[in-house]
């Protein structure tokens, strides 16, 4: 069994907008790309070119629809681990290769330590961890560990793979504990929330739920000329044709 | 508990991610985004966007984003190889590369001296269709496109004959400026990263966004409407909305008078030859009636109120209309009424109404104006920049119908009555883009323009503007193997790639000899009626036993399907070997504000004995002695190969395949000497060059002064005259004249009626031609959709890839399945007239009910793209290809149009339609029809490969 720090310094995380995510699976495959051979290394793949092709992916993103008929709405929605607070994937871990950082709360595996035991991703309410079969150890999000804090890096860059790719800008990342960063602000303004809070497991990340649509119906057109003319529609339109051009 | 042992990550944390980076282009699509490619030990350990491209500005998506994977397929095609079984079989010996341009120097050699149109060269995704069409035409043969007859030539042709520009790569919405977005029909990867950046501003901006789709995904899932429409009917839907504009005069006539032909006159002189023209003076500048001084006068003057409605003496004493006045009386009769819209498309007519309202309020009520002063084409300087904040954007989705032309051109249309092309807010150019409407490019290949060793006398595709530029002989027949530029699609500036492998089969019009394909798929998912075209391929001539196509060529990077139909395989790099030039004088990449091209450069070495295609391409030139390409001594003009082209190439003095850093020192753009270092300078800057444009050039450029005299200079146009919106097409009515008996140039019998009812002046609406096919029940629109993370056929050979998309259902809306007794899962027959495929079901709420759909170009071949035979994309993927017809129903006297639309010969692939009825137990768990695997054609042993 694993304990956790009583606090972390920051609370790095990722606020993610469901109002902008349109599936488009680059913060998977962008994750995949600088993970495979990054922290995690290697994120392998089983029957990459076979009947059966699966593999472990830190980040995976799902559509589905919600509603009925017309009124209803089609959601995208990317799933990776959300740096709990008091995740149980850490405690259950019975080596200590699962563990949450004081410094800035990232939940990371130790992959010298990991078993394999696969307790953790039980544990996951969020099934945010990812077993490689190839590699024996257990996966998952680390923010990007090697990126965010990579000093040869420029200073932009310092930020998961997965935030750097999105195209729509719907992935933003910070320290969710200073109430002042930009992504607390974000999260504040469009009242973002917690996946199932009621698991207790104080989740880091963030989603920001879609804005309420805009279908409001302007004022209806005022009649700006005294309608003078009469009959069908095509000398109606003439009419006014002929007094705004005249004018 | 205790607390961890953490270990020191400290020595992790700031591993440099390369070696080295290198800046290039993507090709895992057509948006041609800047990438960076991250290199370690020699191989590609990243890619990631680059910031500074004008394109992506840093975001890569899903496809981009696993490059990587594409560069490391195990479906790489190894080393050219030569048929040695059965055309089909996919028995091939390697061979070299020197066998193999002899080989297919020899075959194109004897076509060249015999009859230079027995080659049809056809190419897929090209990205240096400069290139490759130059080539073709130094060859002689007018049987040259690529595959935008199958894409999107609607919308180029509708845009380019409309408003000298057009959706897609051709211009984009202002969006820091827009105050309403609508998005018609969109697939989802047109564009990708450009809509992606865009929908993202928007939504934070709270710009409303209105989506027109049979299908809510992608794009659509974000929209704050969805409209899910019926299928072919969005030309309906828009053409109702110019309706209540127009009945509710919220419309720009400042604009309409101003930049479009609505107050041209146009003739009414019942059963003359020029009736319906526009009426001219002299010097053939159109005429209106100027209500000022009361007189028929020249239009194209200041100071004029010119008359927008009633009937006009001209000098002849006969009479004329304003075109403004039969585009009212078109738009405003209960044709185009919402309540009829909703009839046809399902869309209520108070939703309809209510939109009009909402664009008007953006247009009129939520006006942009930018203080910037400029000078329009008649010299009056206008103080401010006004805009009509309203931004609109299309795609296949309208594209890929029978009725795809007619209903772009009400889509520019709406555009136009709102005064939204080209203002701030609204739909804008991107260089080279505005072009005369149309531009002033006129096709080659009639008799006599193809001469055995002669090159051909212009270029293969091109705008005809009436009978006489038409690729026919004297009675009337097509010329080019595609029947483009012939009275089956007088308007096919794109070509007909879906139409050749069947003529060419069935020598209709001619037979031919050489088929040389390019990254064209033509022997899967890019083909109508695909067990026919399969059949083509290998069908021989009994009295000869020769094939009926003799001899094709194949180029490609990847064991695609059509690899096992090539006689002769020319394998290609990944894009990451080699150059590539993404040129102003091809599509391009600019920016609204920017003219922009770009190069590819390789940034590692293929470790395969394969060639770019294009240095194959000059080099086979070279072999072949074609003008341009060698030198007087017969030696190679570009021995650098196809960099050496990029660089020293021009096409007219001054201009080259890339604008930027011309001139000796590298400091011009547009038009300047040769650089020889060029490409030093692109590489240095990113691999790309974009022009920022001042102020007062960004907007009005149809109309702009300065812009219009900087484009004639930089060679994007080529005289500095207006361009003026056709509302009515003259081009259009010259071709019903002729339908009509006019004129030396006229339809052959057999064409007259369909001439005259398609080639009508202004745009309206009819139903596909599918209703021709359905004598049985189909009640159902099938279409397709790509998905964001896949293109074309591409993303099943990247293993990241085909986890997200291996196999593909059948999506129907649940409420409808119901109905036909169809539950989630089910196994489905899906039947056409021509045939049928077996199918998994998956309900959904966000779909038209009359529509059924499935993510397009999954389904495999088994065995192709270096995959498993029992891949899923090959047991539980299918095609809806099967039952597309290439040729609609026989007409009076035996003729078979092709299945495409009768204006540009656009492939109406969109428009089929089916029933759906379930499967019997026993048939469930597999898709069908199945062909015979292609077993490890062309990359030897997959383990090997993958090592």
């Amino acid at each position: 069994m694993t304990a956790l720090p009583a606090t972390t310094a920051k609370k790095l995380g990722l606020v993610i907008d469901l109002d902008t995510c349109v599936g488009c699976q680059a913060c998977a495959t962008s994750c995949k790309e600088w993970n495979t051979q990054g922290y995690s290394a290697p994120l392998t793949d089983q029957d990459p070119y076979g009947a059966d092709p699966h593999g472990a992916w830190l980040n995976r993103v799902h559509g589905f629809e919600v509603g009925e008929g017309d009124k209803g709405r089609t959601v995208h929605f990317p799933r990776s681990c959300l740096h709990c607070e008091t995740p149980d994937c850490v405690t259950v871990c019975p080596t200590g290769a699962s563990y949450k950082r004081a410094e800035d709360g990232i939940v990371l595996v130790n992959p010298d330590t990991c078993i394999g035991c696969k307790l953790c991703s039980w544990a996951c309410a969020y099934g945010a961890r990812e077993y490689d079969y190839d590699d024996g150890v257990m996966k998952k999000c680390t923010l990007c560990v090697d990126r965010i804090y990579n000093e040869t890096f420029a200073p932009e860059d310092r930020v998961p793979a997965c935030v750097r790719a999105c195209p729509t800008g719907a992935r933003h990342f910070g320290d969710i504990g200073d109430p002042n960063s930009a992504v607390s602000q974000l999260v504040a303004e469009r009242g973002g929330f917690d996946l199932l809070p009621e698991f207790g497991y104080k989740p880091v990340n963030k989603y920001l739920p879609p804005r309420q649509r805009r279908d409001e119906v302007p004022p209806p057109v005022r009649a700006t000329e005294k309608e003078v003319a009469t009959g069908a529609a095509v000398e109606k339109l003439f009419a006014w044709v002929d007094r705004v051009m005249s004018r | 508990m205790s607390r961890p042992h953490e270990p020191d990550l400290a020595p992790l944390l700031s591993v440099p991610s390369a070696d080295e980076i290198k800046t290039t282009t993507c090709y895992m699509c057509a948006c041609r985004c800047g990438i960076r490619v991250h290199l370690k030990d020699g191989k590609v350990r990243y890619i990631d966007g680059n910031r500074d491209h004008p394109v992506n500005k840093g975001v890569l998506c899903g496809k981009g984003s696993a490059g990587i994977m594409q560069h490391y397929a195990p479906s790489r095609l190894k080393a050219p190889l030569l048929r040695v079984g059965p055309r089909g079989s996919g028995e091939f010996k390697e061979i070299s590369w020197e066998e193999a341009l002899q080989t297919a120097s020899t075959w194109l050699g004897d076509v060249r001296r015999k009859d230079p149109k027995k080659l049809a060269f056809f190419t897929g995704r090209d990205q240096s269709q400069s290139l490759t069409g130059w080539w073709a035409m130094q060859f002689g043969t007018p049987n040259y496109a690529a595959h935008g007859g199958f894409c999107s030539v609607n919308m180029a042709a509708a845009g380019l004959y409309t408003f000298g520009g057009s959706f897609w790569e051709f211009g984009e919405t202002d969006w820091d400026h827009t105050r309403y977005f609508m998005l018609f029909g969109v697939a989802e990867d047109h564009a990708s990263n450009p809509l992606k950046i865009a929908l993202g501003k928007l939504k934070k901006r709270g710009v409303k966004v209105v989506s027109v789709n049979p299908v809510r995904t992608g794009y659509n899932a974000i929209a704050d409407e969805w409209i899910g429409i019926k299928p072919g009917t969005d030309g309906l839907f828009a053409a109702a909305l110019v309706h209540e504009l127009l009945r509710t005069q919220k419309i720009d006539l400042d604009y309409l008078a101003r930049y479009t032909n609505a107050p041209w006159l146009v003739i009414r002189d019942a059963g003359a030859e020029d009736d319906g023209l526009i009426a001219r003076d002299a010097d053939g500048k159109p005429l209106c009636f100027d209500t000022k001084t009361g007189k028929v006068t020249n239009a194209i003057a200041t100071d004029l109120v010119p008359a927008l409605s009633g009937t006009y003496k001209l000098a002849d004493k006969r009479e004329a209309v304003p075109a403004f006045q039969l585009v009212a009386e078109r738009f405003l009769s209960d044709e185009y009424s919402p309540e009829r819209a909703e009839k046809e498309s399902g869309v209520a007519a108070s939703t309809i109404r209510r939109i009009a309202r909402e664009l008007a309020h953006a247009a009129f009520e939520q006006q942009i104006t930018l203080d910037v002063p400029w000078t329009d084409m008649l010299g009056r300087r206008h103080e401010k920049m006004i805009g009509r904040p309203v931004g609109m954007h299309a795609m296949r989705g309208i594209s890929a119908h029978a009725n795809g032309f007619h209903t772009c051109r009400i889509l520019h249309v709406l555009q136009i009555v709102l005064g939204s092309i080209d203002c701030p807010g609204g739909f804008r150019y991107k260089a080279p883009y505005p072009k005369q409407t149309p531009p002033f490019l006129k096709m080659r290949g009639k008799p006599g323009d193809v001469q055995p060793m002669k090159p051909l006398p212009g270029p293969q595709l091109g705008f005809p503007t009436g009978p006489e530029d038409l690729l026919v002989d004297a009675e009337g027949r097509p010329q080019r193997i595609d029947k483009a530029f012939s009275w089956d699609a007088p308007l096919a500036a794109h070509g007909m790639m879906h139409m050749v492998i069947a003529n060419a089969a069935r020598g209709d019009p001619y037979p031919i000899d050489v088929l040389f394909m390019y990254m064209a798929n033509m022997g899967w998912n890019s083909s109508m009626n695909l067990g026919a075209t399969l059949a083509h391929l290998t069908e021989k001539d009994e009295t000869t036993g020769e094939y009926k196509i003799p001899k094709v060529i194949y180029s490609d990077a990847y064991a695609s399907e059509t690899v096992a139909y090539a006689d002769l395989v020319l394998p290609d790099t990944t894009y990451l070997e080699r150059w590539d030039c993404i040129s102003l004088l091809d599509r391009p990449i600019s920016e609204p504000d920017a003219p922009a091209d770009a190069i590819r450069h390789p940034v590692v070495k293929p470790d395969r004995d394969v060639r770019p295609f294009q240095d194959v391409l000059l080099d086979i030139g070279v072999r072949l002695g074609l003008p341009g390409m060698t030198t007087e001594t017969g030696k190679a003009k570009f021995p650098g190969g196809y960099p050496d082209y990029i660089v020293n190439h021009e096409r007219r003095p001054g201009i080259g395949p890339l604008a930027g850093f011309r001139g000796a020192n590298g400091g011009e753009f547009g038009k300047g000497a040769v650089n020889p270092r060029q490409l030093e300078h692109y590489i240095a800057n990113g691999s790309f060059h974009v022009h920022h444009l001042p102020p007062h050039m960004r907007y009005f450029r149809h109309a702009n002064r300065d812009y219009t005299e900087w484009s004639v200079d930089k060679g994007f146009r080529l005289a500095p005259t207006p361009i003026y919106f056709q509302l009515y097409s003259e081009t259009m009515q010259k071709m019903r004249l002729a339908a009509r008996g006019h004129g030396a140039v006229q339809p052959p019998e057999q064409h007259r009626k369909r001439i005259e009812a398609y080639f009508d002046p202004l745009p309206f609406w009819y139903p596909p031609f599918e209703g021709e096919m359905t004598e049985g029940d189909f009640p159902l629109h099938a279409i397709t959709q790509r998905p964001m993370a896949m293109y074309h056929s591409w993303g099943s050979q990247n293993s990241w890839l085909r986890q997200i998309h291996g196999s593909n259902r059948l999506y129907m809306n649940r409420a409808r399945a119901a109905q036909f007794g169809i539950a989630d899962d089910d196994w489905v027959w899906i039947t056409s007239a021509i045939g049928r495929v077996k199918a998994q079901v998956k309900l959904m709420e966000g779909v038209n009910a009359d529509t059924v759909w499935t993510w397009n170009a999954i389904g495999k071949r088994a065995g192709a793209w270096g995959l498993d035979t029992d891949a899923p994309e090959a047991t539980r993927g299918f095609l809806l290809n099967h039952l597309i017809t290439e040729l609609l129903p026989e007409q009076r006297g035996g003729y078979r149009f092709s299945n495409s639309d009768p204006v540009t010969g656009q492939a109406a692939w969109y428009d089929l339609k089916v029933r759906v009825e379930k499967a019997a137990a026993e048939e469930a768990g597999e898709t069908s029809p199945r062909f015979e695997p292609i077993i490890d054609v062309g990359v030897g042993r997959r383990s090997e490969a993958a090592e």
